[in-house]
């Protein structure tokens, strides 16, 4: 059975989320969700070891080979990948809606599990597939999950936040597809692999060149690259903040990993940097991501927002670490896709916890929350430690490698700029701390700490950033792996 | 003869589409945007690619436009005050820029030489028939050679069905009698005659017709996407004139919740039923064990059920939830 394993992967959420329907009693289809992210999980790590020992793996669906058929291909990349999606969501899925949610009732429990499971395995879909027509349906179905998740907000403006989400996520995936045709028009395949051999003979026509203009736009909108990140603030604000934490910690990491793919394996690193120099479109659009996200984050008043925010400045440190285009520069590119899952994720289900107690995600609701919720707030600070980059945290390993790389490529003045930006993320963390803990609450302070259910998954989550802050094998030393191959110098 | 249909429909297609986007009256938009479809799907059968244009037909043509109007019937006909912004007219003449641009160098129409008609192409043609043993290719490839990303867009209808009833509800919620308006609608075309008699003679011929896309697939234009849309049409045409109350007596929406889990579960089925023969995922040929290629038509006939049957109850399931919605606003 140990060669289905790529399939089952990918199935077994794909199967359970029709189950939970049937199923229909929120006990029996929780537990339904929850052993199918972690069959998910555990298969992934199988998955990332066994290609890390024996190389890349095939499996073709239907028996078809490809270019015949579709074809799933597992390589250390998309392990990696592979393992944080299933990973967070093995975490999050067994937790629900939680407070702050639609306050669904519970006749339709079994839907919301049903969307999350299906939000998950179409984010798998897409990473573990060797079929760029695959890669459309996989991100359709993650993607129509996600604006439904969102619209659950208990906020009327979730629904708002759901439509725009929709409507620029649908133009997004409308580009993929029409990049998908032309790239076909010219190639004839779909397969990543061959379409990557074909392709340096058609490169030069308009029509290639067009297909990869509206790839990337396309991925670029899934991935809120600045400036086509409007949908992203408002869609984490007003989501469930489990959602939230989901949807962070995966959805914007699965849409960057493919647009390495596309980059890296299928158009090829000469093209993209060199004849069409990308690197002076993307590095200044990083930049501006990072400070403008970070800006703007300073200023919120409700956390959430000040989180999504900060998920556009982070958005940007990936962006910045793929436009190096240098084994180090890729490298922080994606060991920062891990810790900020992780990260992120973990801020996001703090907020979470608060909300559950107090309703609220209101700074000024936030006053004095630090005594009264210290567990909670302990995992925020620790988050936030996280976002600035502090030694001995993940986000810290993130940016050693992207000043390395920008000093490698001779350019300090990136290297001040990742400095500097994290100065600003200091002082959108410590607005949240002096709240939480240096302003009066103006009432009672009884200790009334989120229950353990959501309070253990955010330490999961915060307990692994700070893991990895530290020991960094199977993060930084598996990215660089992972780069190496993307660059072709590895294996 | 047939440059200079193909020059009309897309002169049609085009004074179509700046109509839809400059009418202010969102029924009209409805209504134009059906128009739109019919017209590519004209456009689609000059090209031969039947297939699509029945899909296109049914679905873009049809339901959708059956569904927008539910949707309007709640919402008003009038769209609101537009912002006047020069921004989007910027972004749509770039892509449409990037479009023209990419014709440029794009294989002429028709070209044997064509990259598309020279890969994979030919192999799918010259194998189905051994392989498979049907004669539509392009059953063929959606079902079995690319069958997994069937399995995908199925999915996709899956998730849209269970957004609807997630953010809208199934529609058995709320009793408020007869105030709404979809009942309304009902109440005012129930009075029409011709409506009735036709709708009753119609609709059983409606639902005998999605039986036959149905199983008909293999042979002919049709299969289950096609087959499902047709059968939901059927069942919300018969809704939209005798009250949705009427359809639910046939069809609850318990049972229209079943079907949508109960089609994407026969399509993984047969996928598991393909892995515990032996074989990978979705590989039918292990579904008989002495002949590969009927073992595969059965599994084609498996999966495009479950196709049917996921696309008629999540179209229904939708048609239910705005309906049943209007009932309680």
């Amino acid at each position: 059975m140990s060669e289905h394993l790529p399939v089952l992967q990918v199935v077994i959420p794909l199967l359970c989320a029709p189950l939970a329907l049937l199923v229909r009693r929120e006990a029996a289809v929780r537990t339904l969700a929850f052993a199918a992210a972690a069959a998910s999980f555990a298969i992934s790590v199988a998955l990332l070891v066994s290609v890390l020992a024996d190389g890349p793996i095939s499996y073709p669906l239907g028996g078809w080979y490809p270019p015949l058929g579709i074809e799933y291909r597992v390589d250390t990349l998309s392990a990696f990948v592979l393992c944080v999606v299933s990973g967070v969501a093995a975490v999050l899925l067994p937790l629900g809606p939680g407070r702050g949610g639609h306050g669904l009732p519970s006749g339709r429990l079994h839907w919301f599990y049903a969307a999350l499971l299906l939000a998950q395995a179409g984010l798998l879909g897409v990473t573990i597939t060797g079929d760029l027509f695959n890669v459309f349906v996989f991100l359709e179905i993650s993607s129509l999950a996600s604006y439904v998740l969102v619209g659950l907000g208990s906020d009327r403006r979730a629904l708002r936040a759901a439509f725009t989400y929709l409507v620029m996520g649908t133009i997004g995936g409308t580009f993929v597809l029409i990049g998908i045709g032309f790239a076909y028009q010219m190639t004839g395949t779909l397969n990543l692999d061959d379409l990557a051999q074909r392709l340096p003979e058609v490169r030069h026509k308009s029509t290639m060149l067009a297909a990869f203009a509206f790839l990337s736009v396309g991925v670029s909108l899934k991935l809120a690259v600045f400036p086509l990140h409007q949908w992203l603030p408002n869609a984490y604000a007003y989501a469930p903040p489990v959602v939230s934490a989901f949807l962070a910690a995966t959805a914007t990491k699965v849409a960057y990993y493919l647009l390495a793919r596309l980059v890296f394996t299928v158009f090829g690193v000469a093209y993209v940097f060199g004849e069409l120099g990308l690197g002076w479109l993307l590095f200044p659009l990083s930049l501006a991501a990072i400070f403008a996200g970070a800006l703007a984050a300073i200023r919120q008043t409700d956390v959430k927002k000040l989180l999504a925010y900060s998920s556009v400045s982070q958005i940007g440190y990936l962006t910045l670490g793929l436009s190096f285009a240098s084994l180090s520069g890729l490298t922080g590119g994606l060991v920062h896709l891990f810790n900020h899952a992780l990260t992120k994720g973990g801020l996001f289900l703090a907020v979470a916890c608060v909300v559950a107690r107090s309703g609220s995600s209101r700074l000024d609701d936030w006053r004095g929350i630090g005594r009264r919720m210290p567990w909670t707030m302990a995992a925020f600070v620790a988050g936030g430690l996280g976002l600035i980059g502090v030694p001995g945290t993940a986000g810290f390993v993130s940016k050693w490698y992207l000043v390395q790389a920008a000093l490698e490529a001779g350019r300090a003045e990136l290297a001040l700029g990742i400095l500097a930006s994290s100065l600003l993320a200091v002082v959108y963390v410590w607005r949240v701390v002096e709240t939480a803990y240096f302003r009066d609450p103006g009432g009672p302070e009884t200790r009334a700490e989120a229950p353990l259910s959501l309070l253990g998954p955010t330490w999961v989550l915060i307990g692994a950033s700070l893991y990895f802050g530290v020991f960094t094998e199977w993060s930084a030393g598996v990215a660089s792996k992972a780069a190496a191959m993307l660059l072709g110098v590895g294996p | 003869m047939i440059p200079l249909i193909s020059a009309a429909l897309f002169a049609f297609l085009l004074a179509v589409a700046v109509a839809v986007a400059r009418t202010r009256d969102l029924f009209a938009a409805a209504m134009l945007t059906g128009i739109f479809s019919l017209l590519s799907a004209g456009l689609f059968t000059l090209l031969d690619a039947v297939d699509v244009a029945f899909t296109e037909a049914a679905v873009g043509a049809g339901i959708s436009t059956l569904l927008i109007l539910g949707t309007l019937s709640l919402t008003g006909s009038p769209e609101a005050p537009p912002r006047r912004s020069w921004a989007p007219l910027g972004v749509v003449a770039l892509a449409g820029g990037a479009l023209l641009y990419a014709t440029l160098d794009m294989p002429a129409f028709g070209d044997p030489g064509a990259p598309a008609h020279l890969h994979v192409a030919p192999e799918y043609l010259a194998d189905t028939p051994e392989d498979i043993g049907i004669p539509n290719v392009v059953t063929a490839v959606l079902a079995s050679y690319r069958g997994y990303d069937t399995l995908g867009e199925l999915v996709v209808i899956l998730a849209a069905g269970v957004g609807v009833l997630l953010l809208v509800g199934s529609g058995d919620g709320g009793g408020g009698g007869e105030r709404a308006l979809g009942s309304e609608s009902h109440v005012r075309m129930r009075e029409k005659l011709v409506l009735r008699v036709v709708a009753r003679r119609l609709v059983p011929f409606v639902l005998l017709f999605a039986l036959y896309v149905q199983f008909h697939g293999d042979y002919g234009p049709g299969g289950g996407f096609q087959a499902g849309v047709v059968f939901a049409a059927g069942l919300i045409l018969y809704g939209m004139i005798f009250g949705v109350d009427e359809v639910r007596r046939v069809v609850g929406p318990r049972a229209v919740e079943v079907g949508i889990a109960a089609g994407v579960l026969l399509f993984i089925g047969v996928g598991v039923a393909s892995l515990l023969g032996g074989a990978n995922f979705l590989d039918y040929s292990a579904l008989d064990p002495h002949d590969p290629a009927h073992g595969r038509h059965l599994g084609i006939l498996g999966i495009e059920l479950g196709v049917g049957v996921t696309v008629a109850s999540v179209m229904t399931a939708i048609y239910y939830g705005f309906a049943g919605r209007s009932r309680r606003a």
